[in-house]
């Protein structure tokens, strides 16, 4: 299986953050990432997305909401909520 | 650089501000100390320091430090550097706080009190404001202060920084002698312990007690996002806002000009009458309040400017327009924080310069900064005006659009497009697989409160004015003297300017210039232009022998040069504005932000090619048409 990253999921769908994996190029990012709130645990989801090609989104964190580009989307590993995931 | 290290209200026990960004942070600085304030540079870096004064009601005078916001005291930019240097007691010429009073956001406690929890470990006294504690009630969240005092270690209070009497809770706590003492349990040595996921742990705990584990749906603030940040009705959105802005700054600006215009020219006049004719009146009149005033006349479009910039970031619409931006510009390297700059940069380059502050990449931030003159600011309209109205005939071609106004249009296109291109090489060159981050928060919308803006405004204005005050002064002063001496011999025939040192350098640029189609008077003309932009045209005026100066050198000069120039001289010299970096005040805010002369001189080398490139492609073509 697969991991599923923020960045795949449809707008609006609900899931829960499980870790942040950054490239091996960016390390810094897990914790620039976490601090800004994608933590194991919290709640997230996609808002929007700019035309064209999808990047950067807009993404709801807990209770705050950041725009982040897609390259850094795709380091949020996440769970659907309320699926069989 | 070394940048004098500033202190103001010398004395007293400081107090700092830490939060995240976008916590109220700086509003509560500013319910705080009001105008008392003062804004200058931490040592060593163009990071800026706000300190204030505030005296309790049991007389305790007080100075206050609002630090950049941050997220951690792990720094990922200079701004969040300073931040963690300040509170360690490491930042140079910065005495360590002796009262660190943590503003959190109360509707995201749970991001905000993780970097309470590390400012603890730092062992300095702490409180706790609880920023936006209206906001919080209003979405059905009682945040119970005591509470999450017990729980935390650390005294808390709500504050509504908005409010009038919102920070009244805080300065009672102030006056208590307890909260200053250090807490002898967590001393310096104490290694940082705690990791992000230990922190974020013994947030959820504290929440989870009080009952406050839910995160608040932000139903007003998404239900406008939907609209400003649709994929297809966003950038529309924007491009309305822009224009609007753009109008306002133009048409709104013009009266409060011609004030300052006829204010300069009545002073000088003044002055003139007042003072014996001779090299004493002359620097008076012509160096020194000709060469503020053409400065200073620019002020009324750089308030307006401003003050739309404020509304924006004091409502949370300016992240989204970065947000909108950041595809377009991240395709020439750079991201939507550089929208801001740019933008200041259509009034005058010197704001947009000092807005490039905001960028934390500094490879972005300096390559924004080299591109800022190319934006074409408001100095090079007078000249853009003689030119084209002595030039381009008036007449409708398409539509009802005028001829006249698509040129103007075109050369404003132009700047950007040599901008963008510029960037993309310059990407193409440095920062090949180089990825910088975006992350930037969306905060929540709020009313932009006038309060808040009259300080911004005030402060940005006082910045400008003081750059007028100081190093543009002084190098129109200069200028003046090389355009005044030596006088010419007696009996004279030509323009006194042409026997001065600047008309001696111009007759040597002419050499240079000739192959772009500049004669001798358009060279002249251009030194004494490297003050500011719009002297070129009373420059000419005085070069062509006219006595009037400013609006009405252009009236009776248009139809001068429309008779000796050709169409091919016009249009080069035309590109040549676009591109040319001859504002010496500019240079100086570069080097300045810089902290160095490597970059003015880079920035004016490359600016000085591309427009002497520009003109010469522009005049071949156009004596091939037949132009010439």
């Amino acid at each position: 299986m697969t991991t599923l990253t923020l960045d795949r999921l449809a707008d609006f769908q609900a899931c829960t953050v499980t870790g942040v994996a950054p490239p091996a190029s960016a390390p810094e990012w897990h914790d620039w990432l976490e601090e800004i709130g994608f933590i194991p645990g919290e709640r997230a989801m996609v808002m929007a997305r700019a035309l064209p090609g999808g990047d950067p989104l807009v993404v709801r964190v807990g209770a705050s909401t950041f725009a982040l580009r897609r390259v850094e989307a795709t380091c949020v590993r996440v769970t659907l909520d309320g699926g069989s995931a | 650089m070394k940048s004098a290290i500033v202190h103001v209200h010398r004395g007293g026990p400081l107090l700092a501000l830490v939060g995240n960004p976008n916590c109220g942070k700086t509003a509560l600085f500013n319910r705080l100390t009001g105008s008392h304030q003062k804004v200058a540079n931490y040592a060593g870096v163009t990071v800026e320091r706000k300190e204030g004064k505030l005296v309790t009601a049991a007389g305790k005078a007080l100075r206050v430090l609002d630090l950049p916001g941050t997220y951690s005291l792990h720094p990922r930019s200079p701004d969040e550097k300073v931040t963690c240097d300040v509170l360690s007691g490491h930042a140079e010429g910065e005495k360590r706080p002796d009262l660190v009073v943590c503003v959190v956001d109360a509707t995201n406690l749970r991001r905000n009190l993780r970097l309470v929890l590390a400012v603890k470990r730092l062992g300095l006294p702490c409180v706790v404001a609880l920023n936006m504690s209206d906001l919080a009630a209003r979405s059905g969240i009682r945040v119970d202060a005591a509470a999450l005092s017990a729980a935390l270690g650390v005294p808390v209070v709500n504050t509504v920084a908005v409010d009038a009497d919102g920070a009244a809770a805080l300065l009672d706590l102030l006056d208590q002698p307890g909260i200053w003492r250090r807490t002898a349990r967590a001393g310096n040595g104490t290694p940082p312990a705690g990791t992000i996921e230990a922190d974020h742990e013994t947030v959820r705990r504290i929440l989870q007690g009080l009952a406050l584990d839910q995160a608040i749906p932000r139903l007003a603030s998404d239900r406008i996002d939907r609209v400003v940040l649709h994929p297809l009705a966003g950038p529309p959105l924007l491009a309305v806002i822009l224009f609007l802005i753009f109008q306002a700054v133009f048409a709104w600006a013009e009266t409060p000009m011609n004030w300052i215009e006829a204010a300069t020219g009545w002073l000088g006049g003044a002055v003139a009458s007042l003072l014996p004719h001779g090299w004493l009146q002359s620097l008076v009149v012509d160096g020194v309040i000709a060469g503020a005033g053409g400065v200073i006349v620019f002020l009324p479009q750089i308030v307006i400017l401003f003050f739309f910039i404020l509304v924006l970031e004091e409502s949370g619409y300016l992240p989204r327009a970065a947000f909108l931006l950041d595809r377009l510009m991240g395709g020439v390297g750079l991201s939507g924080r550089s929208f801001i700059p740019l933008l200041s940069s259509f009034a005058c380059a010197i704001p947009g310069i000092m807005a490039a502050r905001t960028i934390t990449n500094p490879r972005d931030r300096l390559v924004t900064i080299m591109i800022t003159p190319m934006m074409t600011c408001s100095a090079r309209l007078p000249v853009y005006a003689l030119l084209i109205g002595a030039f381009v005939p008036q007449r409708k071609i398409w539509a009802g659009l005028e001829l006249q106004g698509v040129v103007l249009f075109c050369l404003y296109l132009a700047g950007i497009v040599g901008a963008l291109l510029v960037a993309w090489l310059l990407k193409r060159l440095t920062a090949r697989k180089l990825m910088h981050p975006l992350m930037m928060e969306l905060p929540a919308y709020h009313w932009p409160r006038l309060r808040n803006i009259a300080i911004g405004l005030w402060q940005r204005v006082m910045i400008f004015m003081k750059r007028v005050g100081g190093i543009i002064l002084a190098l129109t002063v200069l200028l003046w003297f090389l355009a005044s001496f030596p006088a010419p011999p007696a009996g004279a025939a030509g323009a006194p300017i042409e026997y001065s040192f600047a008309g001696m350098a111009g007759r040597a640029l002419a050499v240079l210039f000739e192959p772009i189609g500049f004669n001798w008077q358009i060279s002249i003309a251009l030194v004494p232009g490297l003050a500011a932009r719009e002297i070129v045209v009373s420059a000419l005026g005085t070069v062509y022998a006219l006595s009037a100066n400013g609006n009405a050198a252009a009236a009776t000069l248009a139809p001068l040069i429309a008779h000796s120039w050709s169409l091919a001289t016009a249009l080069s010299l035309l590109a040549w504005f676009v591109f040319a970096p001859q504002c010496l005040a500019t240079l100086a805010t570069v080097k300045r932000e810089t902290g160095g002369w490597t970059m003015p001189l880079v920035m004016a080398g490359y600016l000085f090619a591309l427009a002497y490139l520009a003109s010469f492609i522009t005049y071949r073509l156009a004596l091939a048409a037949g132009w010439g």
